[in-house]
């Protein structure tokens, strides 16, 4: 069985190629984590249910405890510590979107993954995404004053496309 | 966090899969067809499932077509819910998929591991009924394509080693009339309690529901009973609920009396809404 | 100057980045993992444990079990750390595995067997208040306890407070009505996110490292002491940032696992890590509560007298729960002035996962008994339930029901929070209107208080350094849990050094060998007592660049002021040294040195405070009552039962805030765990007391977008012994939630609603007249 468990995974994160040896099994969480030393995204419930474990593939926000890291081959992946001062993050600060911070990651890269494909989100939309997280310390109020200055921001400065 | 070890293959063809699933199955490692993933890996976390090797059909591009304009619609069944609902090629499904899990989950979960998992609520397979879609499976004797409805008995009916490749709805259907609700114990995330899902078609309503009993169902004496116009709503409403499967669920999310007060206030819902004028 | 300011909590860039690291994100090669086998039963004999297979598995070094070990727990020693011959508890642990990797740690967690011979489970307080109710603890009177507890050999009772005062019987015999109210609810839990840890080893020298996701590392090592002998020098432990604790990582469980995991596989490093759903059952959850409460009035509403009875669920081990029973007891009428009061408060053994402190310590728990029974007693009386309260606010020169007198700076103002409250929720508007057929709208309100009871002798101590540019270090053993009560820590010493808050640096996590002791992080105690020792630090840092610089400039000590990173004249400014020029001694042109450098350490104990007299709970519990007023507003539909909480609103005094967003935050977030308690938070149990929903699948916190607006203000009534005034603010949103949303559905629904959560299907059944059983 040996063979069959263990083998070499080139990953695309945060814009570098990593290379790593892991088991088949292992999911793209424990591998970020434990393998890469990216521990930034986390466990909360390895179910599906929390959020924190939040990463982007290819853009798209996946709960990264319940996908395997060998799924994720050949493409990109983005963790918290890929973002290179994203206005999501000065928001979440200015807004005190957060107090423990450990479900900050998560949230932040969902936010950021659902700016970045819904500029123009209305309030439906921006609650579809972001009930995908929990957050026990905030109200949510402070998250949603965040996300939504960056959204508004965004539409008041159009980028290029 | 899957504590034990399973080889992962990525076939790209059915032909593949189907083989490499015999193979496998050969060498007794009881093998799992991987859509999402999602279900696995949790589950394997609880000691719920357990294989030495998971064969992922997401690069097979049969199972990944999203036919829109084509008639009938082609629906891959590795297709996440996500991305089914930004297609939205079929708007109850749409609706339905909306529904399922939280919206990041469901950038995972696919149309196929929704209705072929363990958890009983496969809340997407409720459109797929009242559609009259057919499945197209794989499988060791080839590709057959059939009446959903005629292989779901609580569960789809499966060989070993067959898979759900597509589904298959009539476009003109999937644009009908509708009408879909969940309803939750409390919140807007999470199993249902009740989920409801209908569309009208000549006059006459289907439903389907979940979160009655532990397997989604649609049934011809529920929709009998709903459709009998000489009779006044309500009574036609008691009588269909009389005419779920029993037993009703009776669990942490609810108790078995309050699932059948709500659905009968979401069929009234329902038929206020589809109803041609009829009062409730 | 730093006081008073929305400052950005100091690790904040950390925690947006992903640079901030809490216990489990620290991973070291070698390190070896731990899986909990836990009991599958409530109530069990073990028959037999069999980890030979375990122990053959790959990668496996150890199977701990619980023979020889000693008895646990922090008022009274009733708890095994691994379970032997009982279980008494689903999810109670039976064994530790120790392996390589967690995956094989988890894989042979599978294959140790255990037997059961099933017992019967009691399952609530009144249940085992029962007479021939199943006994949890058949040798409560051999327990090993403190002077403060007192348990009830052969029953359930592992504790009663007394409170007697005043006289009750003449208190009913001068009312005008009477109205008894029965509440409860289920055990929940704290769901931090962050689920706890702890790491153990054991060096060669002795030292024992822990880390610990923890609220009270410094209890950990007392308690390794206490427990296994070990001593308190040898024993070090590091607490990193906490992912939210909100009381549930007061106690000590997992670091005493993850020390013997550690012994017995020689000293090496062990993980003990808990999954989503050992976190939820077995470890320390939100207690449970059964309650009574009588009150008498005049017709006008003024209270009489009040009777209380708390059952507390306190589970299978009385731990902290005794004191949180206790807590309740101290302060359970509520910010109302009542002359004759007769409580008890017991904390009950049940079948159940064991009970710990929950943010607001009891105090949301007493608030949903007493402020349901007003709002029934006000509509008996028809009168205006915010009257009934306003009424009876107490005042200082009252004595609380452990009969404390209080003044102007040891207690709220409850009134004018009541006052702001009205004002800002329209109360005299309307409470309930009906908006068509179906869909009502109604408000709700609650007071609530709290004092934190404590240790008599808790103390907190900081040390100042000084680096070579002037800027300061501030090292104190307050846990960052979230709170941010670090930065209001820099804060206030930067207002004491008359310095930009920017030079004022905090030492985040905790290493209990180099960091002062703060007794635990927990009753909104951090600002306070960590606070003062802060300022007797800088004052002490003062003192000392003070004298260097008298010596430099030629002048008294008593002419010089610190300021603006400098020592100066007061009467000319112009001369003045630099901080960084003599924080480390002054050295003159010539090389003489004087001085050396400076470290500021400051200490502070609560003073004055006494155990409560066992007959009538006399006693002075706490230093300071915080108080506030809140209301919520919901939309309820009549047809289908389903409620949106609209609108919540709380009026807090704050004695003074310190950080305003950082305090509207704290106040927001415990709101929104009171909503989300009472909305839909609870263990769901099946006959056997076997949790059902220890998952978040299964059991749902609030989420985004089911958050209501939140409406917050503070009252600011100093308190003279806090830094600048400031009270404990950190709880007081959360106390009132659960009575006010229950008060606003009763008045919305017509019936009255004395149970959580406060789901559908329960607003339902209590219309219908069912009982709502566990299913
Ligand atoms: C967080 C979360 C919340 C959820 N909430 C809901 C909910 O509200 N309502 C609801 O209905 N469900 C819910 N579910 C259940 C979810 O829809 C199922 O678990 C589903 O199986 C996940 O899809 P997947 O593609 O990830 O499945 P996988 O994990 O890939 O597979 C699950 C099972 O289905 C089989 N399978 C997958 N694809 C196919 C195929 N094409 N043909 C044949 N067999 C296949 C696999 O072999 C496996 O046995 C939830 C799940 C999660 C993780
Ligand atoms: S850890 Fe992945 S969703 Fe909770
Ligand atoms: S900030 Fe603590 S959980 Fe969100």
């Amino acid at each position: 069985m040996e063979e069959t468990t263990k083998r070499e995974l080139v990953l695309h994160v945060n814009g570098e190629r990593r290379s790593i040896v892991t088991r088949q099994a292992e999911t793209l969480l424990f591998v970020l984590r434990d393998g890469l030393g990216l521990t930034g995204a986390k466990p909360g419930c390895l179910n599906g249910d929390c959020g924190a474990c939040t990463v982007l593939v290819d853009g798209t926000p996946i709960k990264s405890c319940m996908m395997l890291a060998i799924e994720t081959v050949g493409k990109e992946i983005t963790s918290i510590e890929g973002l290179d001062d994203a206005p999501i993050q000065h928001a979440f600060v200015r807004h005190f979107a957060f107090q423990c911070g450990y479900c900050t990651p998560g949230f932040i890269m969902n936010a950021h993954a659902l700016i970045e494909r819904h500029p123009n989100a209305d309030e439906a939309t921006i609650q579809e995404w972001l009930e995908s997280n929990i957050c026990r310390c905030t109200s949510y109020q402070e998250i949603e004053a965040a996300v939504k200055e960056v959204l508004e921001a965004k539409k008041a400065k159009p980028t290029d496309p | 966090m899957v504590p034990f070890d399973f080889a992962y293959y990525r076939p790209q063809s059915i032909a593949e899969a189907t083989a490499l699933f015999a193979a496998l199955e050969r060498d007794g490692k009881r093998p799992l067809y991987y859509g999402g993933g999602t279900e696995i890996i949790t589950l394997s976390r609880l000691n719920l499932v357990r294989t030495a090797a998971v064969i992922d059909i997401k690069s097979i591009p049969e199972c990944r077509a999203l036919e829109a304009s084509a008639d009938p619609l082609v629906l891959g069944a590795a297709l996440a819910l996500g991305e089914l609902e930004e297609a939205n090629p079929f708007p109850l499904l749409t609706k339905a998929a909306r529904e399922v899990a939280d919206r990041t989950a469901r950038n995972q979960i696919t149309l196929g591991g929704n209705i072929c998992g363990q958890i009983f609520y496969r809340e997407t397979a409720l459109p797929l009924f009242v559609a009259e879609a057919d499945v197209i499976i794989a499988g060791p004797y080839g590709i057959r394509q059939c009446r959903f409805l005629d292989l779901f008995h609580q569960q789809l009916q499966l060989g070993r080693g067959e898979f759900v490749v597509q589904f298959k709805v009539d476009r003109a259907t999937a644009t009908l009339p509708h009408f879909h609700r969940k309803r939750r114990k409390q919140g807007e995330v999470g199993y249902p309690l009740v989920t409801i899902a209908a569309l009208k078609k000549d006059g006459t309503v289907r439903v389907a529901l979940s979160g009655i009993c532990p397997f989604p169902f649609r049934s011809a004496d529920v929709e009998a009973h709903l459709n009998d116009r000489n009779r006044p709503v309500g009574e036609r409403i008691q009588a269909a609920v009389d005419a779920f499967p029993r037993p009703i669920l009776h669990d942490i999310e609810g108790s078995a009396d309050y699932r059948l007060f709500v659905a009968a206030q979401l069929l009234e819902d329902m038929l206020r809404e589809l109803g041609d004028g009829e009062t409730v | 100057m730093a006081v008073g300011k929305s400052i950005i909590r100091k690790e904040a860039w950390d925690k947006v980045t992903g640079r901030a690291k809490y216990t489990n994100d620290f991973k070291e090669q070698g390190m070896l993992h731990a899986s909990l086998v836990t009991s599958p039963y409530a109530h069990a004999r073990i028959l037999s444990l069999e980890a030979r297979r375990a122990l053959a598995a790959p990668g496996v070094h150890a199977v701990v079990t619980g023979e020889g070990l000693p008895l646990t727990g922090e008022d009274m020693r009733d708890r095994p750390p691994i379970a032997v011959d009982k279980v008494r508890y689903y999810g109670e642990v039976v064994a530790v595995v120790v392996a390589d990797t967690l995956a094989q740690a988890e894989q042979a967690a599978r294959l140790v067997r255990v037997v059961y011979e099933p017992l019967p489970a009691v399952g609530s307080p009144r249940e085992a208040l029962k007479e021939g109710a199943p006994l949890l603890h058949e040798h409560l009177d051999r327990y090993e306890k403190n002077k403060t507890t007192h348990p009830e050999p052969g029953t359930n009772v592992a504790h009663r407070t007394k409170i007697r005062k005043g006289n009750i019987e003449q208190g009913f015999a001068e009312s005008d009505v009477i109205v008894e109210t029965s509440v409860s609810f289920a055990p929940s839990d704290h769901i931090a996110m962050e689920t706890r840890c702890a790491t153990a080893e054991i060096w060669p020298d002795g030292t024992i490292h822990i880390s610990a996701s923890s609220q009270s590392p410094f209890m950990i090592k007392k308690l390794l002491h206490t427990y296994f002998g070990e001593e308190t020098g040898k024993v070090i432990v590091h607490t990193p940032l906490v992912g939210g604790a909100y009381g549930g990582k007061a106690p000590v469980q997992l670091e005493l696992l993850a020390y013997l995991a550690s012994k017995a596989v020689g000293g090496r490093k062990v993980s003990v890590w808990n999954s989503r759903e050992h976190d939820m059952v077995t470890s320390p959850v939100h207690i449970g509560l059964e309650a009574t409460v009588k009150i008498g009035a005049t017709k006008e509403g003024l209270f009489k007298a009040m009777e209380i009875l708390f059952l507390f669920d306190g589970g299978a081990y009385s731990d902290k729960a005794i004191d949180v029973s206790r807590a309740a007891a101290v302060d359970c009428t509520g910010p109302y002035h009542v002359e004759n009061v007769f409580c008890d408060s017991l904390c009950v053994y049940t079948n159940r996962p064991y009970a710990t402190p929950f943010r607001s310590f009891g105090h949301c728990e007493q608030a949903f008994a007493v402020e349901r029974a007003i709002d029934e007693l006000a509509r008996t009386l028809q009168l205006d339930p915010w009257e009934v309260r306003r009424k009876n606010a107490i005042r200082p020169g009252h004595t609380t029901p452990t009969q404390v007198r209080l003044t102007k700076s040891n207690v709220g103002n409850i009134s004018a929070c009541l006052d702001r409250l009205r004002e800002l929720m329209r109360w005299d508007e309307w409470q309930r209107v009906e908006v068509d057929a179906y869909t009502v709208r109604a408000k709700g309100i609650s007071s609530g208080w709290k004092t934190s009871t404590i240790d008599t002798d808790a103390s907190s101590g900081v040390i100042l350094t000084f680096n070579s540019d002037g800027s300061v270090n501030v090292i104190s053993g307050v846990v960052e849990i979230g709170t941010g009560t670090k930065t209001v820590l820099a804060q206030i010493v930067a207002e004491r050094l008359k310095m930009d808050v920017d030079c004022v640096h905090v030492k985040m996590d905790i290493d209990t060998q180099t960091t002062p002791e703060h007794w635990k992080t927990v009753a909104s105690r951090g600002t306070f007592m960590a606070g003062r020792a802060a300022l007797a630090a800088a004052d002490d840092a003062i003192r000392q660049l003070k004298d260097i610089a008298a010596c430099v400039l030629r002048a008294s000590p008593d002419d010089l002021e610190v300021g603006f990173g400098r020592v100066f004249l007061r009467d000319d400014p112009a001369i003045f040294l630099p901080i960084k020029d003599i924080a480390y001694g002054y050295k003159f042109p010539n090389g003489n040195a004087i001085g050396g450098q400076v470290i500021g350490r400051g200490r502070y104990i609560l003073r004055h405070l006494t155990p409560l007299d066992p007959e009538t709970g006399a006693g002075k519990p706490g230093p300071e009552w915080g108080v506030c007023a809140e209301g919520v507003e919901i939309e309820f539909n009549r047809r289908d039962y389903t409620y949106r909480i609209v609108k919540a609103y709380a009026v807090i005094d704050a004695g003074k805030v310190l950080n305003p967003k950082a305090a509207l935050g704290q106040a927001m977030g415990a709101m929104s765990m009171g909503l989300s308690f009472s909305s839909r938070e609870g263990f769901l149990f099946d006959n056997e007391q076997r949790v059902l929903n220890p998952q978040l699948r299964t059991y749902r916190p609030i989420r985004f977008g089911e958050h209501p607006e939140y409406i917050v203000e503070f009252v600011e009534t100093p308190q003279i012994d806090a830094p600048y005034g400031a009270r404990g603010i950190g709880e007081h949103g959360l106390i009132g939630m659960p009575a006010a949303l229950a008060n606003a559905l009763s008045l919305a629904a017509g019936v009255p609603l004395n149970e959580l959560p406060l789901v559908p299907e329960l607003i339902w059944r209590t219309q219908k007249g069912d009982s709502y059983g566990s299913v």
